[in-house]
């Protein structure tokens, strides 16, 4: 089971990027399965927010909150601190919003930059599109189909094309 | 049917606008509100032709359920929590005038101290009811119910209200792959509600009438003999269903690995998958354990129950619910269930996941070796504290 963590804060879109995520890998294929659930609360707009994604070959039955995860991806990296390596699998990574964090097990990544020459008010979908890249878990067509069923139309090309400029980028 | 990923919320919707109910009146409350949300947006966009009432109150939303079934409408409602617990006046009108409403109720902790997180003991507060009451693990089994209460609910030999618990946040808002069958298959599966219970002016009647002593105790007999009669109608309910749509379910409990179990941990909702996965990790390392999950604790299964574990050496029950002073109520009600059938093993409870608390893995793990090796008799897992 491949389980990843997303750290944002509210407004922010983290748990759109689990949704989209676990969708993108369990509308794939009859055999994948997936769970996808926010850290249960009231919602507030700037505080801290927790996503959890679960991707399987089986169905996923426990429902527990992840505490190893093999990807811990932050949106924001006010929220970034050493302790999260203790939530890693071995092997596991950080993927982080950032121009300069450096460390071991952390990928850094400029999403902000990304998005904001896209005029997208967040980064999550940009996000995705490095998920994508890095892990292997889904393709940036699977991605695609996630945000053709679950985003208004109004803005799935933008994020759309966030997917891809940020896949293309990871790469470089 | 269509794969879609849905919320445990959103997935007891679809199946709601599959069931058709003519008339839909529900009061918001976390974690309930998906359900009301979807179904208001439903009849807005036309893909429900329903009478959507907005009503000030649990009271009154399932007070109007109750006029529109005495109609003969097909009604649903859906609450949580204190909002169950504000509706209870009218929980034994609904089943006493015999009015099968479908209500959802996504299972929360009851204040105080106040708290939004899932447990069952709202629902399991008020198994006296008269209502039916079923508990899905995961989203498929919440969509899939909703249309199986109203079958079961509305049977002639039933005709008494259904609760469907969902665990609140834990299956409510957890989005998963969900098949949606079609409008055709719904109605294949389902008939519309056809009833005599009814305000008729062809036929006039009274209704939810008074009765004295010597009679009002024959009603009371009478309901408790259609919830016996669900029994059967649950087995004929689920047949039809795997017929139409090609799923099966097994009853009013779920067995897992028992044929040659020592040890069974019984439990319901959404933590019994993780019971499995932990029996399946003990089981590889020697030790023979299995699960049982209630599906229903109304009509409650002890029959079944007491076939399932009477091999087993011990039982144990874990539960999100405690009566206070005595022990958890589904343990009460499996002690009695072994009891009637003669069947003399030790029995633990075990109480987790009040006010949300999550129960990890290494918990349930834990609990079976309890079970294993013998423990207090009523516990809760994890908390170490000094009740003086």
């Amino acid at each position: 089971m491949t389980e990843m963590i997303g750290l944002g804060r509210g407004g922010q879109g983290a748990f759109t990027a689990a949704k989209l995520l676990g969708a993108a890998y369990a509308l794939k294929d009859e055999n994948d399965y997936s769970l996808a659930f926010p850290s249960f609360g009231p919602e507030r707009r700037g505080a801290p927010v927790r996503a959890f994604t679960k991707l399987d070959t089986r169905p996923v039955l426990d429902r527990s909150e992840t505490s190893k995860a093999d990807y811990i991806i932050i949106l924001d990296e006010t929220l970034y601190s050493d302790q999260l390596h203790s939530l890693l699998k071995p092997g596991g990574k950080i993927l982080i919003n950032s121009k300069r964090k450096k460390g071991e097990n952390i990928l850094a990544f400029d999403g902000s930059f990304l998005s904001e020459a896209l005029h997208l008010p967040t980064v999550n979908t940009v996000m995705l599109g490095a998920v994508s890249s890095i892990s292997g878990v889904v393709t940036v067509n699977d991605l695609f189909q996630a945000i053709d069923t679950y985003m208004p139309p109004k803005i799935r090309e933008k994020n759309k094309q966030a997917v891809m400029d940020a896949a293309g980028e990871v790469f470089k | 049917m269509a794969k879609k990923f849905l919320s445990g919320d959103e997935a007891f919707a679809e199946g709601v606008r599959l069931a058709r109910p003519e008339v839909i009146s529900a009061y918001p409350i976390t974690p309930q509100t998906i359900v009301v949300e979807r179904l208001s947006e439903m009849v807005e966009n036309g893909s429900l032709r329903s009478e959507f009432i907005h009503v000030e109150s649990e009271h009154s939303a399932l007070s109007c359920a109750i006029g529109a079934s005495a109609v003969g409408a097909r009604a649903f409602t859906a609450t949580s929590s204190q909002g169950l617990l504000y509706m209870a006046e009218c929980l034994s009108y609904a089943s006493g005038g015999r009015f099968p409403i479908v209500m959802m109720n996504a299972n929360r902790s009851t204040a105080l101290p106040w708290n939004i997180y899932g447990d069952q003991r709202d629902s399991i507060s008020q198994l006296d009811c008269g209502w039916i009451q079923a508990y899905a693990e995961n989203a498929q089994e919440s969509l899939d119910l909703a249309l199986m209460s109203y079958y079961i609910a509305e049977h002639e030999a039933v005709s008494t209200p259904f609760m469907v618990n969902l665990d609140g946040f834990i299956l409510t808002h957890t989005y998963e792959t969900v098949d949606v069958p079609s409008q055709e298959q719904a109605d294949a599966y389902l008939p519309p509600y056809e009833t005599e219970n009814k305000l008729d002016l062809q036929h006039p009647r009274n209704l939810a009438f008074s009765a004295g002593p010597e009679h009002n105790y024959i009603f009371k007999y009478k309901a408790h003999a259609a919830m016996l009669r669900a029994k059967s109608v649950v087995a004929e309910a689920e047949q039809r269903f795997a017929k139409v749509f090609g799923r099966c379910y097994t009853g009013l409990l779920e067995s897992y690995r028992i044929e040659d179990a020592d040890y069974i941990l019984i439990t319901l909702g959404s933590i019994a998958g993780l019971c499995r996965e932990a029996a399946d990790s003990l089981r590889q390392k020697g030790h023979k354990v299995g699960v049982v999950r209630l599906r229903y604790l109304r009509p409650f299964p002890s029959e079944e129950l007491a076939e399932a574990v009477k091999q087993a050496r011990a039982v144990g029950v874990l539960e999100k619910d405690i009566s206070f002073g005595n022990e958890g109520t589904v343990f009460t009600n499996v002690n009695s269930a072994l009891l009637q059938a003669g069947i003399s093993i030790p029995s633990y409870n075990f109480i987790g996941g009040l006010g949300g608390r999550n129960i990890s893995r290494e918990d349930v793990t834990d609990i079976f070796e309890r079970i294993e090796s013998g423990t207090e008799r009523v516990q809760f897992i994890g908390v170490e504290v000094d009740d003086k």
